[in-house]
Parts: structure tokens; sequence; C-alpha cells
């Protein structure tokens, strides 16, 4: 089946099977590793893209269902050639160990920041809740979030 | 890991959708959220021949609360229900929607759907038994109202033809003088309940309990509603003692497993709890509403 998707904002066309997984999709046909593939069975989170700005698993949708949709990965974060506010929260706060749980992590806090500014601590952890970090770097990727909160409002602002 | 090969249809109205089934609804399932679908695919649990993807279908992704009924069309999400004040009409359903799956999973997988899929470990079923639910189901040429005890007819077993269609799924509101809750034990965010209890009450003027609602989540081999819990409670005067008595029924009705979620000693026991903490919750929803 034919389908195009809109991948951090530019079109990919492709003939695919419709059992393709989406998360492959990405990372085979166009070529972008930074979504990664961990448990494979729903539960871990680390597969997270935005679709039209909502956080899916995407080794639990098929490609074909993402036609004509907007998928976000990690690599879309980047804007104007830097990094955006969360990618630097989470360099700045240690957000990281090993890097697996990173791109879902962060693409999950940048959905949140949108819909929520000040998130507080709570909502947090709640969001995130859906992610497992196995470093349990927990403590930092809330900082990380939350400091995201704090310059995205302060870009906002001035 | 990658499902059996199947074809794909995503049909752009009811009408063609409902048509689709008329013609080859044995071959077909119906993919909404698919977030408990498509893990069994890929396990290789379900293969089936036919998707048909409802997602591009418009105008059934609305909550409508109307003459004391809340209304979920086919398409509403977990997370809708989270986010939604008129899903608020009823207590139960309000406080179990945030304890479904984990944050991800609800901003696709619908209730619908989890009704439809029948997972006997899922949260819905009990919510919808509790509460005194009611399904539309929908074909090419006929409508019928289907009550949640007879829809469920046992695990990833409905009483949903080939031919129809969850369309709608009908709570009733709880009045002002209604409560509800949902209590659940899970190991993780995401995994399935250790042990659920889905609790609802209404009081009459004088404050005895007009109408019980107990359904228990992960400890039958299906979702269990309780009337022998719910006739202790009708008719009497709320207080602990009367919770406990109830409590103690589910804890005696219930048969759980032994597994890695908890020896059966152990889940019995949190049924006892969670339904006098559920009971209790219900009721100082309810007790509110009296004058």
């Amino acid at each position: 089946m034919n389908i195009t998707l809109t991948v951090n904002g530019g079109e990919h066309t492709a003939d695919v099977e419709p059992r393709r997984l989406l998360v492959d999709f990405l990372r085979s046909t166009v070529g972008l590793k930074g979504t990664h593939i961990g448990c494979d069975t729903t539960s871990c989170g680390v597969c997270t893209v935005l679709v039209d700005g909502t956080p899916v698993k995407s080794c639990t949708m098929f490609a074909v269902q993402a036609n004509g949709r907007s998928i976000t990965t990690v690599e879309g974060l980047k804007q104007n050639g830097d990094l955006s506010a969360i990618q630097k929260a989470f360099k700045e706060e240690h957000g990281l160990q090993c890097g697996f749980c990173t791109p879902a992590m962060m693409l999950v806090g940048t959905a949140l920041i949108e819909e929520n500014p000040d998130p507080s601590e709570d909502q947090i952890r709640w969001a995130i809740s859906g992610n497992l970090c196995r470093c349990t770097g927990y403590i930092n990727i809330v900082k990380a979030i939350m400091a995201a909160a704090e310059t995205t409002r302060e870009g906002a602002s001035s | 890991m990658y499902p059996a090969k199947f074809d794909y249809l995503a049909p752009e109205t009811l009408e063609e959708a409902l048509s689709i089934l008329h013609e080859r609804g044995d071959e077909v399932k119906i993919l909404a959220g698919g977030q408990s679908l498509i893990p069994m695919m890929k396990l290789r649990f379900a293969s089936p021949p036919t998707l048909m993807d409802i997602n591009r279908l418009p105008g059934l992704s609305r909550i409508n609360r109307t003459n004391g009924t809340l209304e979920f069309d086919a398409l509403v999400r977990h997370n809708d229900v989270v986010k939604s004040d008129a899903a608020k009409a009823n207590h139960t359903v309000s406080r179990a929607a945030p304890w479904v799956a984990d944050p991800i999973v609800r901003n696709l997988g619908t209730v619908a759907g989890s009704l439809a899929h029948h997972d006997p470990e899922g949260d819905w079923a009990s919510v919808m038994l509790a509460t005194g639910a009611e399904l539309v189901l929908t074909s090419s040429d006929s409508q019928r109202t289907v009550k949640i005890d007879d829809f469920l007819v046992d695990m990833f077993t409905t009483n949903c033809l080939p031919n129809e269609m969850v369309t709608k799924v009908r709570v009733p509101a709880h009045s002002s003088r209604g409560g509800g809750d949902y209590q659940k034990l899970e190991r993780k965010v995401g995994d399935y309940a250790t042990v659920g209890v889905a609790t609802s009450l209404e009081l009459d003027e004088g404050g005895r309990v007009a109408k019980a609602g107990i359904a228990l989540t992960s400890v039958f081999h299906h979702n269990l509603k309780v009337p022998e819990a719910e006739a202790a409670l009708e008719g009497e005067r709320p207080s602990d003692e009367l919770f406990a008595e109830a409590a103690n029924i589910a804890s005696q009705v219930c048969d759980p497993a032994s597994d890695v979620r908890g020896s059966a000693e152990y889940k019995r026991h949190v049924v006892d709890v969670f339904t006098r903490r559920g009971l209790a919750k219900s009721y100082e929803t309810a007790k509110g509403g009296l004058t």
C-alpha cells in the first residue's frame, strides 16, 4: 500500500505492507534511528513518537495508520539547527545516563509542556509513567522537564 | 515481532464500514485504538485475515451527556475520558479512567474497543458492570441495545455479531446522591490489575442505599459482577460494618489465581480491603448530595 507521511516536516512516500510497524518505517524506510525499539510489547515506551503532536508507541501502530499524518521523532526536536529547550535541559540537568529511553522521554516532555506550560512534579511523573528508564534516572529526567518548561515559559514571555 | 499478513481497509464513512462487515464480517477484525489487538497480533495470538481501521470515520469521538446518561462514541479514547468534564457525571467512570493502561496507551486505546476486545483483566468491563452500562451495536440493517451483563459472554468473547460494530457505550449518570470509585492495584503503571474493584452507590432521600454496584477485575476468569454483595447493601443504611459485610462477600465470591502478581490468598484479601475502601469513597461522594 502506498502511503505518505510527514516526518519532522518532510514528506516521505513509500509502498509498504500493511503489517509494517510505524517504528520500523521510521528506522528503516526513513532511516531515522533515534526512535528506539525496546520491549516491542507496548510496555516500555522507548519507541514513543508524536503523531499530530500526541505521544504514541510506534511499535503498536502500523505505518498505514499514520498515512497522511505528521510525525515528530527526536531528530525533529532541534530548531534552526539549535537544540530545543528540552534537549538543552536534558543536557544541563544530566537527564540521561545510557540514553536509550531519552528520545521518548524528551518527546513526552515536549508534548506535556505544549499542553501544560507549568507542570508540577507530580504531573511530570504522571506524564512519563508510560516510559521506563532502566538506569533509574527519573529524578534528573523530572528535573530536566521542569527546567525545560521554565525556559519555554521565559522564552514565550520575553 | 510481526503479525501474520492481513488485508488493510480504511473506510471513510460508517455506512462503508458497516457494509464491509455485512459482506465479510467473519474475516474482519475492527481496529480502533489497537493497543490490545496489535500486541496480540504481533504475538500471533490473533491473525485476522482483514483489519478494518475505523480511525478515519468522522464524528465518532464525542462524549455526550443527555437525560441522565453519559454516552461514549466508538472512538472515544481513554484519555478523552480522563480530560472530559462531562464524564465526571459518573464517578466510577471518571475515577477509573486515569488507571487504564499508561498515559501513552491512553492516547490511542478506546473505551468501546476495550469492551469489544474483552480482555478478562481489562478495567472498563468492571466499571460498566458496576454502573449498569449498555452498548449500542450497529449493523448495516439494524441497531440494538445490549446490557453490559449480556454483552460480555466470556474472556475475549462478546455478544457482538460479525456484522455488528459497537457504536456507543451508555453509562447512567450518577444523581446528586450518587457516588462511585475504582480501586486498582498494579505492579507498575500499565500492567494489568493485580486486583481492581469498581463500586457505585445511589442513595435514597433518607440516606439508605437505593442501588449498589460492585464488580471485580483480575480475580476471576472474567470481570465479575457481585450481585450477592450488591443485595447486601441495597435498602440498608451505609456504615463501615455494612461495607465490611459486602466486602467480605466479594472476597468469598471471587476466585483469584496465584500467579506472578500474587497468591490467591493475597488477592482475596486485597478484594476485601479495596471493596471496603471503594464503597467508603463512593459513599463519601454520594452523601454530599443528601439534604
